[in-house]
């Protein structure tokens, strides 16, 4: 039976790991090669690297950050951050990655979603959906817009609508944010992720808001999520895989244990 | 878990093991692939050269993407030099579309003909369930495989495909996701994988090291 999967996030700026609350102070967790390998064998399904600063100078570093944790991993590993053109995404899939996600430049210029599925295949292409809750001007039902450069530059576009052109565009996943949540350790925003999951056939990926085993039970139920994925958790430790695994497990969600 | 030897035994007791051609069709990523042979201690190239392909003592066909892809194998020489090397009995491991290419078409690109060693063409998902197939799904095996000797029944292997071959005799192990179909297929020297050995962990590395370890 196809599982569920959990997703370890790492975020990284100048080749360590970092992890913010709501995106402000930042605490070092820690080297990813090191990390991510510790996760894989904890049991992760999978890895995302986010570069979190991703400007010019530190893209050499990123690379190399990229290059020595594939190194480490024999399980999916996906790269995000500031991947602005097909080049781009070539160097990072060169450097050992099995995906790229694409966020700004993929809102500014949908295409790219197009030309790195159409030389590397949609399995290899995440788009990534920074969405928070907004009223309408009507003021009725519950929409989310998308936000970009790292949830603070509105985009005017609308969460379902973008997730529903990225598939049409040949994204394979969608990595769902939700900016409310990230950060809050309250929960995964399952209206959110149900709204998306509705609407598209490819797999949704839940981010924002894990703080316990519940959570994950949650956003799998009536979230629809096809994965879910959380940083700070597993970086201190606050849930084990192997307990959550556990927990799904007899919550009825199939996992990958023991893996 | 498997019980294995680590890569730097691995290499040094295997020195006199083949060489694997990993065959490059412009198809996607190989760096996942040679980095995964690379860490069993199996010596490999990357090549699109048919000649190098017909002197090979032994293929890995990766594959993601589309069908439509392997037309690149026709075009360019490599595919007769590939089906010399199958008839010779060269071991070849097919992965994700590089295992459907074994079959006869598929309907993702059906003017593209496949090799044709297994019967039948690969179909997309039914409609009732989510597309593509993305994650770790487990493998029910069925009869030996020299391939998956020591994979346990069950084993969580990762996928990621939109189309899928059917279950034919030379199955060796079925996955069920909207019904069942070819995980893994196996006749003589052939060996095919849906599934991305060099992503899927443990069992993915004891599954290529089983490959590796072939006699040519």
């Amino acid at each position: 039976m196809l599982t569920r999967r959990i997703i370890v996030c790492l975020d990284v700026d100048a080749g360590r790991v970092v992890k913010g609350v709501q995106f402000a102070k930042l605490r070092d967790a820690g080297d990813p090669a090191e990390l991510a390998a510790a996760h894989a064998s904890a049991g992760a399904d999978e890895i995302v690297l986010l570069d979190i600063a991703a400007t010019y100078e530190k893209r050499a570093t990123l690379l190399e950050t990229v290059r020595r944790t594939a190194r480490e991993l024999t399980i999916p590993f996906t790269v995000g951050g500031g991947i602005r053109t097909v080049e781009d995404a070539a160097a990072v899939f060169d450097a050992g990655a099995d995906k790229v996600a694409v966020n700004s430049a993929a809102i500014a210029d949908p295409a790219l979603i197009t030309e790195i599925a159409g030389r590397f295949g949609s399995q290899a292409v995440v788009v990534a959906i920074d969405a928070r809750r907004t009223a309408n001007a009507s003021g009725s039902g519950l929409h989310f817009a998308v936000k970009k450069t790292g949830g603070r530059d509105a985009t005017g576009r609308d969460a379902v609508n973008w997730a529903r052109e990225a598939q049409e565009a040949g994204a394979g996943e969608i990595l769902l944010t939700s900016m409310d949540r990230d950060g809050t350790k309250d929960g995964f925003d399952t209206e959110l992720t149900a709204a998306i999951a509705a609407v598209v056939r490819i797999p949704v990926i839940a981010s924002g808001g894990a703080g316990s085993m519940q959570h994950f039970v949650d956003v799998f139920g009536h979230g629809h999520a096809d994965a879910a994925l959380a940083a700070s958790i597993f970086h201190f430790g606050l849930i084990r895989m192997a307990d959550l695994k556990q927990h799904l497990r007899a919550n009825g969600i199939p996992v990958r244990w023991p893996c | 878990m498997l019980a294995g030897p680590t890569a730097g035994q691995d290499a040094a007791e295997h020195e006199r093991t083949a060489v694997i051609a990993i065959v490059d069709y412009r198809a996607g990523n190989l760096t996942s692939v040679k980095k995964a042979l690379d860490r069993i201690g199996a010596e490999s190239f990357v090549t699109s050269d048919p000649e190098a392909i017909a002197s090979a003592e032994k293929i890995v066909l990766p594959g993601v993407g589309h069908f439509a892809a392997t037309k690149v194998l026709e075009t360019s020489g490599m595919r007769s030099a590939l089906q010399n090397a199958i008839q010779r009995e060269v071991p070849f491991l097919g992965i994700c579309v590089g295992m459907q290419w074994l079959f006869e078409s598929s309907e993702e690109s059906p003017e593209t003909p496949g090799l044709g060693i297994f019967p039948g063409q690969c179909e997309h998902f039914p409609g009732e369930v989510k597309s593509p197939h993305v994650g770790w799904n487990d493998l029910l095996l069925e009869g030996s495989s020299r391939l998956l000797a020591g994979v346990p029944q069950n084993s969580f292997v990762y996928f990621t495909h939109t189309y899928r071959a059917p279950v034919v005799s030379s199955s060796v192990a079925r996955c069920e996701y909207g019904g069942a179909f070819s995980a893994a297929v196996e006749r003589g020297q052939v060996f095919g994988v849906q599934f991305h050995p060099e992503k899927s962990g443990e069992v993915g590395q004891a599954i290529l090291r089983n490959f590796h370890e072939l006699p040519c």
